[in-house]
């Protein structure tokens, strides 16, 4: 769908890191954990193209831009990086925000009687959390949270106020150990039981995740990003390679349509730096 | 009363000038939920080759000023996926669908023509020259009028439908293009496609997009766009359509004005994909509110 939306409350968090709670059509508490917004952040045409953003949550609320009942409203986790989201930053209560979604293929919970693993970097942990939500209902759940720095580990207490196990791993060691968080996964998954795995982040962690699942033989689903244009399938703009991508038998999935969810397996995950193009 | 929005494109009436541009709006179905696919007065279909094609590596698109650059590199599904899994779905709809086709040899562009022939569903044909001759050192057929010229010739023979022809705005001459077409037996010219153009990283002192170069397109053009379609609408007795930053109303009549008959609105989609329907609409409502019965008045109605 796509629908008007109403600032309700912006918020930093944490250095360069924002929450947002807009307003929402009713239906958008349907969404699923792991689907995307794209967001037109100001009217004109500068920036031109939408910005993409996972969905951190849903509910509904009393408001002031309601006259009875409640309002139901959505959350995004944003990072400010550049011109788009600078303008999102600097957007105040009343505001107006021009949405499509929710678009794209979420995570599936799977079998509750598993213990579920969240994998998570930076940013990343933003649609983690509306999974986590979802997947406390019914399932164990851990997070296993990596960043650079203690100012990119977002969002913990709030985890944690689900009923979330949470292990953190920092690049500098300013929160939790110092490291990479699929280290302490994958000490974690030596005794874990029919577990799953469901990770967003930063691509290097997205793959060092997928690999460690490759190897322990757990089911993994990660959540990509791409440039993107459409949102909708239509530009081809944002694909990646599939698991039978070959030079005479084309495999692109679109991030968007196909994705931003995939299972690691439907994936060409490719050797080297910076890797899956 | 209601004023009249249609218009003829080479034999093909169009409910209004309105028609979405080719790559920018898949095969239709997935903007279905968007707008109203009957209100538009045409959808161009994605690209189509003989044999599916992959397209580039990524990154493919990068935002610019005032638009954006793709290297898509032309992926489709390909013409027999096309007739088997898309054709069908235009059988549920009432719009003229238009298909845009591309080839790298003269053999292969009237084989297609031959192929999209035979589908009802297909009301014409647009025939993208914006793609390099593989057997003549990779010249692009839409920046040589010969070459041009022999592609259009061999399509035309193929195909009783309407064929329109897409212009590369990449020449230095797009009027000795328009007629080396209309001269091969063209119903109709599409101008423009995108205009080649690059981004650069300075950080990492790389190219932004994987294939180095891509297609502008967007506002950015527009005005290149205009003055290329009031250039060919002098200069040829077809039909032109024009294309490039249509994002309003506004900007759609200002191409009528230029000359052209209808336009196709791309970018646009990808930003607000019910923007050809607001189009439409705007539209009608201009003709109500300035008293003009008929929107065919308007084209070619620059005041020079
Ligand atoms: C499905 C999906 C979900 C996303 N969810 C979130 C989210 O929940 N929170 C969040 O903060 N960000 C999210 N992103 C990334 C976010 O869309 C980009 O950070 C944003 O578009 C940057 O816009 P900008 O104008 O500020 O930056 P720009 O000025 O456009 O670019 C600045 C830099 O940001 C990076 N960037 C820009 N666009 C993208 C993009 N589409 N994907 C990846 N990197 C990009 C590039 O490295 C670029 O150099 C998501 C992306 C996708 C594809
Ligand atoms: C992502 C993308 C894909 C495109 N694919 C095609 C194509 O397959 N065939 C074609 O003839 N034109 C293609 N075009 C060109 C458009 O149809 C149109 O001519 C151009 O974008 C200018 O119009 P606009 O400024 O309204 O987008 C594509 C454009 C974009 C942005």
């Amino acid at each position: 769908m796509q629908f008007n939306s109403l600032v309700i409350s912006n918020v930093e968090l944490s250095p360069g890191y924002w929450r947002m709670r807009m307003t929402a059509p009713p239906p958008i508490t349907g969404s699923k954990p792991g689907q995307f917004l794209m967001i037109k952040v100001n009217g004109g045409s500068d920036p031109l193209l939408r910005r993409p953003f996972g969905i951190f949550d849903t509910g509904a609320m009393v408001t002031e831009f309601t006259d009875c009942g409640s309002q139901s409203y959505l959350e995004i986790l944003y990072k400010v990086v550049g011109k788009g989201t600078a303008m999102l930053a600097a957007l105040h209560n009343g505001d107006r925000l021009d949405i499509l979604g929710p678009l794209g293929r979420g995570f599936t919970p799977g079998d509750p009687a598993g213990e579920k693993i969240l994998v998570g970097g930076g940013i990343g942990l933003a649609p983690l959390y509306f999974l986590a939500r979802e997947l406390v209902t019914g399932s164990r759940v851990r997070l296993f949270a990596g960043g650079r720095s203690r100012e990119d580990i977002l969002c913990i207490t709030e985890f944690e106020r689900l009923g979330v196990e949470s292990y953190v791993a920092t690049d500098d060691g300013t929160l939790g150990d110092r490291g990479f968080v699929t280290q302490v996964l994958e000490r974690h998954l030596a005794t874990a039981h029919n577990a799953t795995l469901f990770a967003c982040g930063p691509m290097p962690m997205l793959k060092a995740t997928a690999e460690v699942a490759r190897r322990h033989n757990v089911p993994c689903q990660v959540s990509l990003e791409a440039y993107m244009a459409c949102g909708m399938g239509a530009c081809l703009g944002c694909v990646v390679k599939g698991k039978d991508h070959g030079d005479n038998h084309p495999d692109y999935r679109c991030v968007c349509k196909d994705g931003p969810v995939f299972d690691h397996c439907e994936l060409l995950w490719e050797k080297g730096e910076g890797g899956h193009s | 009363m209601k004023p009249n929005c249609s218009v003829d494109i080479g034999g093909i009436s169009l409910k209004n000038p309105v028609m979405t541009a080719s790559g920018t709006f898949g095969y239709g179905q997935e903007f279905a939920d968007y707008l109203d696919l009957n209100s538009l007065g045409g959808i161009i279909t994605k690209g189509l080759s003989l044999k599916p094609r992959a397209g580039n590596p990524t990154p493919r698109i990068v935002e610019t000023c005032g638009g954006m650059l793709n290297a898509i590199g032309l992926q489709n599904v390909g013409v027999d996926e096309f007739i088997a899994r898309k054709v069908p779905f235009y059988r549920t709809i009432d719009t003229t669908v238009i298909a845009n086709f591309f080839g790298t040899t003269i053999e292969e562009y009237a084989e297609l023509a031959r192929r999209l022939d035979a589908i009802p569903e297909v009301a014409g044909l647009e025939v993208n020259i914006s793609c390099p001759n593989v057997k003549q050192g990779g010249i692009v057929f839409g920046t040589d009028p010969a070459a041009a010229f022999a592609v259009v010739e061999a399509v035309r023979e193929m195909t009783i439908k309407p064929v329109i022809v897409k212009l590369s705005p990449n020449v230095t001459d797009i009027v000795a293009m328009a007629r080396a077409c209309v001269e091969a037996g063209a119903d109709a010219l599409s101008v423009i496609n995108t205009i080649t153009g690059m981004a650069i990283d300075l950080k990492s002192r790389r190219p932004v997009l994987a294939n180095i170069t891509g297609g502008l397109s967007g506002p950015a053009i527009k005005p290149i766009a205009l003055r290329m379609v009031w250039q060919v609408a002098q200069a040829v007795e077809v039909p032109v359509i024009g294309i490039g930053g249509i994002m309003t109303a506004t900007d759609a009549l200002e191409f009528l004005l230029a000359g052209a008959t209808a336009v196709q609105v791309g970018t646009a989609s990808f930003l607000d994909p019910g923007a050809a329907g607001r189009i439409v609409r705007e539209i009608e409502q201009y003709l109500v509110s300035e008293g003009i019965g008929d929107v065919t008045e308007l084209i070619g109605a620059l005041k020079v």
